[in-house]
């Protein structure tokens, strides 16, 4: 070993060098804790997913993909479809509600950043239930909305809102907003201010600007916003459960229904994996759409 | 007289409590290169953001060909911006930061990639147009920001600090560069700096601002040669200076006593319009025109002080030295290297400084 | 650019009404006296008096907190240990296991519950606190390990090394000038994990057995029912509860690194 075509090792790589074993020792325990409790769960799920549903509730250990084929039974894919839809609907108002809000704390002094951010932070911190609850006090037929439009005069009759398809969508956009709110305004701030005027001074306009500019340029944020809404309203149990009906069940609803009701796991599982399946196909995409970005950068 | 391009009419503008611009008026001719010299916080920067039109005049106002400027938006402005850190689009490449603005206004496809073409071979990067900003050297992303505000053809070129980001070298070719473009194109330079040679060198006219007002305006000579303060004087380049009151007038000459220097010794000096006797004055030397010798009797000087080195510097093209006079007065002076032969000061070594009246001038405070 | 867009700020203003309106509301309905109506009719503390005498919701609540500290003693220790493992020895098939220890993170909630309940019901451990802690364990984990590496990753690696040239150990190192700074990070991570789990629903909706109701389940059971003014009350006490704690873990997480 010639010392030129090796040079001496830094003091790091000989402190990673020197135990090699301690690695192991120090992952092991939270890898067997996840193995155990979540990947060996998962599997299970799976494995189930095949199998069908005993005459008592069990399970029968049969192989079949009789299950999945069920999910596109009319009756289920309709409810996995209005899950896509709520999803969909409640990721395109956070963006449209939560990008001026982004756009603004991004641009304000340093120091009002900070007080916007932890303002928004804060009912994200609020037990989801409680949030949930509060829509629910606020839209019953007997609720503070109803009663105020009443006692305002603009209504004659009080509005059915609670349990309607308006209010789980309501429910999903003021829970996850400010999932949408961070990454994007992590991105604006990003932006360099002389790049819109750049964009102003070399006559665009204010909307121009904004599409040739600002949008291109949050892009990863946006996306990542998008993301961090779409899953978790796609899987969304609460909500539906407590400010929606029979008519507004999102697939999250559907697995409990199944698993605890009508107690074909074999069936749940396999829902349970097709959500999976799209929130993952979601991840995928984000994954890959970051990686090519960073990917183009380095290549810059 | 040449035509006026563009004409800011007691300009002011608030930034909280302080006024960045403070009842500015100016006028730039056209197609003159035009700089803006100021330190930090002089309000240049703002002045050239009330021209892009990125702020908003709070009174007076722009007139830029004429038209007033007061309810134009930037993107309705025949003026386009350098700027600072050349905010070139990391998204777009060289040809598609060019072409951003021919595009926004909506130019014929066949016209924009002429025009890109042509003012990319003006800025010798036409191999590179199909490259992402990042990819550039400093000095090229500085040709790209000006070829993608050139290309638009403005009545006015706005320029931020255009050097600032550049090292020494590259500054320097690229100060003579921006001229030659400019004289090419024929258009209205307005180039905001802190960089007085770059200033002095690139420029028609300078103008000298400071806390948000405009101390001079004049060409580079009269600005470094006749200072109408001593803040100028001490901004533009390095000066010596002597604080004294005018004693007598000599016709053409005055003669001026300085409190710690030997009595009965006055200075001879080229007095200031509106000095009268009794006036206190500063007297401003440059360090270049201080003639330095050992010989008690050297003829031709209206003036002599005697001294002694304090430091001596080689600075390759030129000696600088730090002189101790009479009563803690320090100077400077600066002796080009000429070759061999030539006399070199030592530290401690006593000298003879030595001026004439035209050199130095005179400022009533 | 902010000066010209009033409705900039206006679009914000609006954001927070929405954000906070609901919450407000809520909490001032607490005191209000009247059982059904949403009118206001005077002012009382009677709600809370009734909450504070619930010794279901009492239960409940130490049944709560009990999982809470458990599970995030576990979910920190195993934690720290695989962040630092994962940050300071990168080791071949790295990525495969970072992704098995992150996946909770973006899998469906509910898929988690399903999971582990069929997992305990299959090995036959019955459905009790025991298995709702195990559950909080695991999905509290990969979030620890994001944050104590998140911040194992922004510490100056000259800082270890400059130890090292000062005649420090290897543990020495890590020990006097690694730990010291990782604090807070750690501190931060716990009290975030509690907080979770403390308002953990699904998960534990699934993987709690007849007896074992914490507070979220309680809160469910009486959301689900009928509206009534304690759950105002109850909800007041648990958003002021939830911003202590990440008002807590926010500022200990600030601190400069």
């Amino acid at each position: 070993m010639s010392p030129i075509a090796f040079p001496p090792k830094t003091i790091s790589e000989q402190g990673r060098a020197e135990r090699p074993g301690l690695a192991g020792w120090l992952l092991a325990p939270a890898l067997g804790w996840m193995g155990v409790f979540f990947l060996l769960p998962l599997a299970l799920v799976f494995a189930i997913s095949f199998a069908s549903r005993g005459t008592y509730g069990g399970v029968e250990w049969t192989v079949s993909v009789a299950n999945y084929l069920n999910v596109i039974d009319p009756l289920y894919l309709k409810i996995v479809l209005r899950s896509l839809a709520l999803a969909l609907a409640t990721t395109v108002w956070c963006l449209v509600l939560g990008f001026p809000l982004a756009y603004y704390i991004a641009r304000l002094p340093a120091r009002w950043q900070g007080v916007w951010l932890l303002l928004v932070m804060i009912p994200f911190w609020t037990n989801f239930l409680v949030r949930t609850y509060a829509w629910m006090f606020m839209l019953r037929t007997e609720g503070l909305l109803n009663t105020a439009l009443i006692g305002l005069g603009l209504i004659a009759s009080p509005m059915e809102i609670l349990y309607s398809t308006t209010a789980v969508l309501i429910g999903l956009v003021y829970g996850y907003l400010p999932f949408m709110v961070l990454p994007l305004y992590a991105a604006i701030e990003r932006l360099a201010p002389s790049l819109v005027e750049a964009a102003w001074d070399l006559y665009a306009s204010p909307w121009a600007v904004f599409r040739r500019v600002i949008l291109p340029l949050t892009k990863p944020g946006i996306v990542a916003g998008c993301l961090l809404v779409f899953i978790p309203s796609l899987g969304a149990f609460i909500t539906p459960d407590l400010l929606g009906g029979a008519k507004t069940m999102m697939v999250g609803n559907l697995i409990q229904h199944e698993f605890l009701v009508v107690r074909d796991w074999p069936f749940g599982s396999a829902i349970a994996f097709v959500l999976m399946g799209l929130v993952l196909i979601g991840v995928m995409a984000y994954v890959k759409a970051e990686e090519s970005d960073r990917g183009q950068k380095e290549e810059r | 007289m040449a035509e006026v391009s563009v004409e800011i009419r007691n300009a002011v503008k608030a930034h909280g409590a302080t006024l960045a611009v403070d009842h500015l008026s100016l006028e730039v001719r056209r197609g003159e290169f035009f700089s803006i010299l100021g330190p930090s916080g002089s309000g240049k920067t703002t002045t050239l953001r009330l021209l892009a039109g990125f702020e908003r005049l709070d009174q007076g106002d722009i007139l830029i060909e004429g038209r007033s400027m007061r309810s134009v938006p930037p993107n309705h402005r025949p003026v386009n911006l350098v700027f600072q850190h050349y905010a070139l689009f990391p998204h777009l490449t060289v040809f598609g930061n060019v072409s951003f603005g021919l595009e926004m206004r909506r130019l014929p496809k066949e016209e924009i990639r002429s025009r890109v073409a042509s003012v990319l071979d003006m800025v010798r990067l036409t191999p590179k147009q199909d490259r992402w900003p990042a990819q550039l050297s400093g000095g090229e992303q500085q040709r790209v920001a000006l070829a993608r505000a050139l290309v638009n053809q403005p009545s006015v070129l706005l320029l931020d600090e255009p050097l600032g980001a550049l090292d020494q070298q590259l500054r320097q070719d690229m100060q003579v560069e921006l001229k030659a473009i400019q004289e090419q194109v024929g258009i209205t330079f307005i180039c905001v700096t802190h960089h007085q040679e770059e200033a002095l060198t690139m420029s028609d006219r300078v103008a000298i601002m400071h806390q948000g007002r405009l101390l001079q305006v004049g060409s580079p000579q009269e600005i470094y040669e006749a200072p109408a303060s001593s803040f100028v004087a001490g901004f533009i380049g390095v000066s010596n200076t002597l604080r004294g009151r005018i004693a007598r007038f000599n016709g053409t000459t005055c003669d001026v006593t300085v409190p710690g220097l030997p009595t009965g010794q006055a200075i001879v000096a080229r007095p200031s319009a509106g000095a009268g006797v009794g006036s206190s004055v500063t007297l401003v030397l440059r360090p270049e025109r201080l003639h330095l010798s050992n010989e008690v009797r050297v003829g031709g000087f209206d003036n002599v002080l005697e001294g002694r080195v304090s430091k001596a510097v080689y600075n390759g093209s030129e000696m600088q030295y730090l002189l101790s006079l009479a009563d803690g007065i320090s100077w400077k002076a600066r002796v080009p290297n000429v070759g061999e032969g030539q006399k070199k000061f030592l530290p401690g070594e006593a000298v003879f400084v030595r001026w004439n009246a035209d050199e130095g001038v005179v400022l009533t405070e | 650019m902010i000066k010209r867009y009033p409705w900039l700020l206006a679009a914000s203003l609006g954001n927070l009404l929405f954000l906070y309106a609901p919450i407000a509301v809520l909490i001032l309905f607490s005191f209000n006296a009247s059982r059904l109506s949403a009118r206001w009719q005077g002012g009382t503390l009677q709600w809370y008096r009734l909450l504070a005498e619930d010794e279901a919701l009492l239960a409940a609540v130490q049944n709560s907190l009990l999982v809470g500290l458990v599970s995030t003693v576990i979910a920190t220790v195993l934690g720290v240990c695989a962040a630092l493992a994962l940050e300071r020895f990168p080791f071949r098939g790295q990525r495969a296991i970072e992704g098995a220890i992150l996946l909770p993170l973006v899998i469906p909630e509910v898929m988690m519950g399903v999971a582990l309940m069929l997992f305990f019901v299959s090995i036959k451990l019955p459905l009790s606190l025991v298995t709702v802690t195990i559950g909080h364990a695991a999905f509290n984990l990969p979030i620890v390990v994001v944050i104590v590496r998140g911040r194992l990753r922004k510490l100056d690696p000259g800082l270890e090394e400059a130890a090292r040239d000062l005649g420090a150990s290897a543990w020495q190192a890590f020990h006097r000038v690694t730990v010291p700074l990782l604090m807070p990070a750690i501190l931060g991570a716990t009290l975030l994990a509690f907080t979770i789990s403390l308002d953990d629903f699904i998960v534990t909706f699934f993987t709690a057995g007849p007896g074992a109701t914490t507070l979220p389940l309680k809160v469910y059971s009486m959301v689900k029912s009928t509206v009534t003014p304690e759950i105002n009350a109850l909800s007041a006490i648990l958003v002021l509860v939830s911003m202590g704690l990440i008002g807590l873990s926010l500022a200990l997480q600030r601190k400069p690194v």
